[in-house]
């Protein structure tokens, strides 16, 4: 606890930025306490309306509070980008980790599918799937994860494969360890401080992917609050009350931004020696 | 040609996996494609519908059907336009290359210069004043840059046009959208892989014999990072193609992007199958034509096949 301490006193950057993810976070869970009105309550007669002290950041066409939806929005963006991030993390590594591991035939198959993933242009292939298993945020980010868990398999593969030949490997080998039993407590252990420093810093990226399908109307159906589907609700109210497109439109970019920071203060502290 | 060979496979596990993903989609597609034309969904209409689309076969049946379409030129009718799929593609296609091309070249005219002096001036003021920028390009939306431009520029200053496709500064705007994310990473990617040139020994070693720095960066570094920057600009025509589609949904922008949306909000599967196929082929040919070109650049490479 102590040492833990002491590190967060030497990395301030990190500290710093730690405590801002989790003032999101706590914002986000903790919407349905500070959110001062009903996301979902619309009230004609209140639509389109300026900031005021009951609705701060003003009302949406229906009369919705849109500060209120931008709190709800958050839970929803940060809860799909997280289960897209661990779920990717999770199947890629274990594809790889398997295909490294084991080599040979599986490994081959396992590498010409992935060759084919690779093939398509990432985001298109995501509009795709997502738009033929039907608008939801479940199915985007299944099809993200379609996309993206190739990247994964293809790393954990690469680190798998270099630490297969270790010495320790070998010798728990020798040893009599059983192959599950060699791969989740020799190798798995050892490769997966860089898989945690690239799922940090892709946490912003996913974001952004995540939106762009909302945005496109493939996410969250109305009336769940999302801030990618806000943005693209408050366009047609450009003229009128151009903050609908505005806040939604912040709130996803300061996130993002907190998450990239966050990531490329994690590969500084973990890899001192690359100059970036 | 080995690589070519290798496409093979590539190609025919892209189709099969865009055939099964509309295949296995929820939904009749004879009902889908009655409801696009605005017909009502009468049983004897769909039984009649499936014949003729060939839907009572069994799935490798309809796969090896469509596939021998495709390499024919054949990619069904949509259901909506009632039109060949591939006329439809081939009509919106230089409208996205147009964009696509217009965005590359301001890309290529911004990120190489940033990443160069940004590589030169590291960690001094210019430096950081670019990494921040860039820093903030890659934080922010795509289609919210967008939505800002045309709040500004159109709505605001009424200096550029809203949406379309009219006239030349009708392009500005989308082409604008797309540069600024992809820019911004580029121009990151270009940094980080100048500095690690630098890093090199043979870098030292000129500049222990009094070689001029800027020499050094000039005539050596830039032309062993080449690869990379080469490398990278592949990768990224594979975003921009992505992100036209959103941009061209925003603006209004008669490219395959936008009619692939729409196909999706329609289920109109056989442009949505077309879509995809064309913009694979179009990606794995551009990677292709990089791979090449290490050949062509890289005398390593060329020496380890001749031996």
């Amino acid at each position: 606890m102590k040492k833990f301490g002491l590190f967060l006193k030497e990395n301030k950057l990190f500290t710093f930025l730690c405590i801002l993810v989790l003032i999101l976070i706590a914002v986000a869970m903790l919407a349905p306490w500070i959110s001062p009105n009903d996301p979902f309550k619309s009230n004609m007669a209140n639509s389109l309306q300026g900031r005021s002290s009951k609705f701060p950041l003003g009302t949406d066409n229906l009369g919705r509070c849109v500060f209120s939806r931008l709190l709800y929005g958050g839970q929803n963006s940060l809860k799909m980008t997280f289960s897209l991030v661990i779920l990717v993390f999770v199947i890629g590594t274990a594809v790889g980790t398997t295909a490294g591991y084991l080599g040979g035939v599986i490994d081959n198959i396992i590498m010409r599918f992935s060759d084919i993933f690779l093939a398509f242009p990432g985001i298109i292939f995501a509009i795709a799937i997502a738009g033929v298993l039907g608008p939801s945020s479940t199915n985007t980010v299944i099809a993200l994860i379609v996309v993206n868990w190739v990247k994964y398999a293809r790393v954990s593969r690469s680190l798998v494969m270099s630490v297969r030949e270790k010495d320790y490997i070998k010798l728990a080998r020798m040893g009599g360890a059983r192959k599950y039993q060699l791969i989740l407590k020799y190798v798995v252990p050892n490769i997966i401080p860089s898989l945690i420093v690239m799922a940090t810093m892709d946490i912003g990226t996913m974001m952004l992917e995540i939106s762009s399908l909302s945005f496109l109307g493939l996410g969250p159906q109305p009336p769940t609050p999302e801030w990618g589907y806000m943005l693209n609700e408050g366009r047609s109210y450009m003229q009128t009350s151009p903050g609908l497109m505005v806040y939604p439109g912040i709130a996803i970019f300061i996130t993002v931004m907190v998450f990239n920071l966050l990531g490329d203060s994690i590969r500084d502290i973990l890899d001192p020696k690359k100059e970036y | 040609m080995k690589r070519l060979l290798y496409l093979i496979p590539v190609l025919f596990g892209i189709t099969f996996l865009t055939f099964a993903l509309t295949y296995f989609s929820p939904g009749d597609p004879a009902v889908m494609m009655l409801s696009a034309t605005g017909q009502a969904p009468s049983p004897e209409l769909v039984k009649k519908v499936r014949e003729q689309l060939g839907l009572n076969t069994s799935f490798l049946v309809q796969y090896l059907h469509w596939i021998t379409g495709v390499f024919t030129g054949n990619f069904g009718i949509s259901y909506k336009y009632s039109k060949p799929v591939l006329d439809l593609i081939l009509q919106a296609l230089p409208a996205t290359f147009k964009l696509a091309g217009v965005s590359m070249i301001m890309m290529i005219l911004i990120a190489l210069p940033l990443g160069i002096i940004s590589a030169l001036h590291k960690n001094k003021t210019l430096d950081y004043v670019i990494r921040v920028i860039s820093f903030f390009g890659i934080s922010m939306p795509g289609f919210w840059i967008g939505l800002l431009l045309m709040y500004v520029f159109s709505l605001k200053l009424k200096i550029l046009p809203v949406m379309g496709d009219s006239g030349w500064t009708s392009i500005i705007l989308p082409s604008v959208t797309l540069t600024v994310a992809m820019a911004s990473k580029y121009t990151r990617q270009l940094r980080a892989s100048i500095l690690e040139e630098i890093s090199q020994n043979y870098v030292i070693g000129a500049r222990a014999r009094g070689i001029k720095e800027r020499y050094i960066l000039l005539k050596h570094v830039l032309k062993c990072s080449l690869l990379s920057i080469i490398t990278l600009l592949g990768l990224s025509l594979g975003s921009l193609l992505g992100g036209t589609a959103v941009v061209e949904t925003i603006f209004s922008w008669p490219g395959v992007g936008k009619l692939a949306v729409e196909a999706i909000f329609t289920r109109d599967y056989p442009l949505i199958q077309g879509y995809v196929v064309w913009m694979t082929v179009i990606y794995v040919l551009i990677n292709m034509v990089v791979d090449i070109s290490y050949y062509i650049l890289d005398p390593r490479i060329r020496l380890e096949k001749r031996a």
